[in-house]
């Protein structure tokens, strides 16, 4: 049974796999529904939703439509949520496994690093990282990236920890194994699929670390985001609510939808893993 | 005792090196910053003349090599001199001690709201593993996890706020209101409702989920299969045995959060207008005050180890099996 069967039948994994194949084709399909730039002026301001046929979830304080905000703002969250966890999985799994081999004084150097960058809040961190180098989406996919390695990276140390001593690597370095071989054919792919596991969690916490940035006004400010909607729709929350609700609810979707998708990911990981 | 107050001593050694890996970072990164606090100073006046922005370069040590101000900057952190803030014109342990409180009751208030009701929730979820209850408890608190706390707290404050009117939207206080005592205590209250409860929902659903996932690791136990050998009543085994085992990993679960709810409070502090610690940071940022930024990131750095530092501690209290070996080494 391959991992796909396995996802599909967890009610989680089903769940998570339609929100996220939906937001998926919701992203690609958003310059061809609206080709014009979502920032662009198309009616008159604070429009309410389903009034208009032409401007289903209606318009802004400057009359920009919202639903195409809506749906570019779905490029932007993933890309960004995706990028940044990617960023963080490679660099935590290559600083973790490095440190796990390494052992010694290597390994002693590397996780307080890991301790530094785990004892500063991660958003902080990011936030300090953006205003310094300035706002633009590779920043913003390294500021998020910066906060979010460190788990990967103890979880990919622990993995490689633990498998190092088990009897089929004693085995590889009996037969004369390159230890380099070892690492990259025996330890890492058996250390990885936990790290893949938890790489839901990273992404999800990517999205949302991305929507509060923009959301204080430190996302690139030439992309529309879920979060700048939302603080877009803040200064008129008392009159039009539904400007920032909006937004909001689809950030939620997205990221039950990952958490989902994730649960699933990693039931059918433990499946697998406790049949081998 | 006496072992708690070695573990102490041994964590509070072992955590300088990682502080100072914190300085220097940080140090570093905002050396990277193009233009400094007095770029950001002049443009505010409207510039000045040469002398005037050398005379304030050199007041502020910034002609100096990159060095001897990494080395100024520690050594006057050993004597807990977090240095001059030139968006608020005085020294940052002042601005910093001041907002700190605000900060720490948002966060306390939030902590023990999301761990007294979460706890409890993990227990009635994870008192019968797999029942309709359980799934439904889950399910609904990995909804309440996807929820980000800046949205919840402009949505509860939209409809507890201004549609219903039960909470003030904003502050800490009702300002210059000459209350005293009670009064003043409720007030304070009255303000946090909103703003806690947004940042406390995500950390309910984490801890529910976290006891749930204990509990059904307890259950699993000997002791477990021997209290209902025994023929104790379901609740009895629920509260007695298996919630009060898996109370630990839920404690652990308190250190290594306190660092996502400062940066959680960033946030929440810029959409209650609350003037905490967060809100300094975010003000820190849009006056370019690298100073002030950087105290703000050693200060909160130094807040999760002392949490840290409790919890452990707390820990080894409560379970005389954890540190034992350490700290009789």
């Amino acid at each position: 049974m391959t991992l796909l069967t396995r996802l599909i039948r967890s009610p989680e994994g089903l769940a998570g796999l339609i929100i996220l194949v939906i937001l998926a084709l919701t992203a690609l399909l958003a310059p061809l529904f609206f080709p014009r730039d979502p920032l662009a002026i198309v009616g008159q301001p604070l429009l309410t939703p389903f009034t208009d046929l032409a401007l289903p979830l209606g318009t802004d304080r400057l009359g920009r439509n919202v639903l195409a905000g809506l749906m570019h703002g779905a490029r932007a969250s993933l890309a960004v949520g995706i990028a940044a966890a990617i960023v963080a999985v490679l660099v935590g799994t290559v600083i973790g496994t490095l440190a796990g081999f390494a052992g010694g004084l290597i390994d002693e150097a590397l996780m307080r690093v890991v301790d530094a960058f785990q004892i500063v809040p991660g958003f902080l961190l990011a936030l300090a990282f953006v205003s310094v180098v300035g706002a633009s989406l590779p920043v913003v996919i390294l500021a998020i990236a910066l906060g979010a390695w460190t788990a990967p990276a103890r979880l990919a140390r622990a993995e490689v920890l633990s498998i190092r001593e088990r009897d089929y690597v004693a085995a590889s370095r009996v037969i004369g194994m390159h230890p380099l071989e070892i690492a990259l054919k025996e330890v890492l792919p058996n250390a990885l699929p936990p790290v893949l596991a938890l790489s839901a969690v990273i992404v999800a916490g990517a999205v949302l670390t991305e929507a509060a940035l923009s959301f204080l006004g430190l996302g690139d400010p030439n992309i529309v985001t879920w979060g700048s909607m939302i603080a877009e729709g803040r200064t008129v929350l008392r009159s039009s609510p539904y400007l920032s609700i909006i937004p909001g609810l689809a950030l939620v979707v997205t990221v039950l939808g990952v958490y989902l998708f994730g649960e699933g990911l990693s039931e059918a990981l433990a499946r697998r893993r406790s049949r081998a | 005792m006496r072992r708690a107050f070695r573990l102490l001593l041994q964590r509070t050694i072992s955590s300088i090196p990682v502080l100072l890996i914190v300085v220097i970072g940080t140090f570093f990164l905002l050396e990277a910053a193009s233009g400094d606090a007095v770029d950001a100073y002049l443009a505010s006046i409207g510039g000045g003349d040469a002398a005037l922005i050398a005379g304030l370069r050199a007041s502020y040590g910034l002609d100096q090599s990159v060095w001897s101000r990494l080395w100024l900057y520690i050594s006057s952190l050993a004597r807990f001199e977090l240095g001059w803030s030139v968006t608020f014109g005085r020294p940052i342990g002042q601005v910093v001690l001041e907002r700190l409180p605000n900060t720490l009751w948002l966060m306390g208030s939030a902590t023990a709201l999301s761990f007294g009701v979460g706890s409890l929730l993990g227990v009635v979820a994870g008192a019968k593993p797999g029942s309709l209850r359980d799934r439904a408890l889950s399910t609904a608190s990995l909804a309440l996890y996807a929820i980000p706390s800046f949205w919840l707290g402009l949505v509860l404050s939209v409809v507890f706020g201004v549609q219903l009117r039960w909470f003030p939207t904003s502050g800490v206080e009702t300002i210059a209101s000459g209350k005293e005592g009670l009064d003043r205590a409720l007030d304070i209250a009255r303000h946090l409702v909103l703003p806690v409860s947004a940042l406390g929902m995500i950390y309910l659903a984490l801890f529910l989920r976290t006891m749930r996932a204990a509990m059904a690791e307890v259950w699993r136990q000997d002791f477990a299969l021997a209290a209902s050998a025994k023929g104790l009543s379901r609740t009895r085994i629920v509260w007695r045995h298996i919630a009060r085992n898996a109370l630990l990993p839920l404690l652990t679960m308190l250190g290594v959060q306190v660092a996502g709810m400062l940066g959680g409070s960033v946030v929440i502090e810029s959409v209650f207008a609350i003037p905490g610690f967060g809100r300094l940071a975010q003000e820190a940022v849009a006056g370019r005050d690298a100073p002030l930024l950087m105290g703000i990131i050693v200060v909160s750095a130094i807040l999760v180890i002392v949490v840290n530092l409790l919890v452990d501690i707390a820990y080894a209290l409560l379970d005389p099996r954890v540190g034992a070996s350490e700290a009789s080494a």
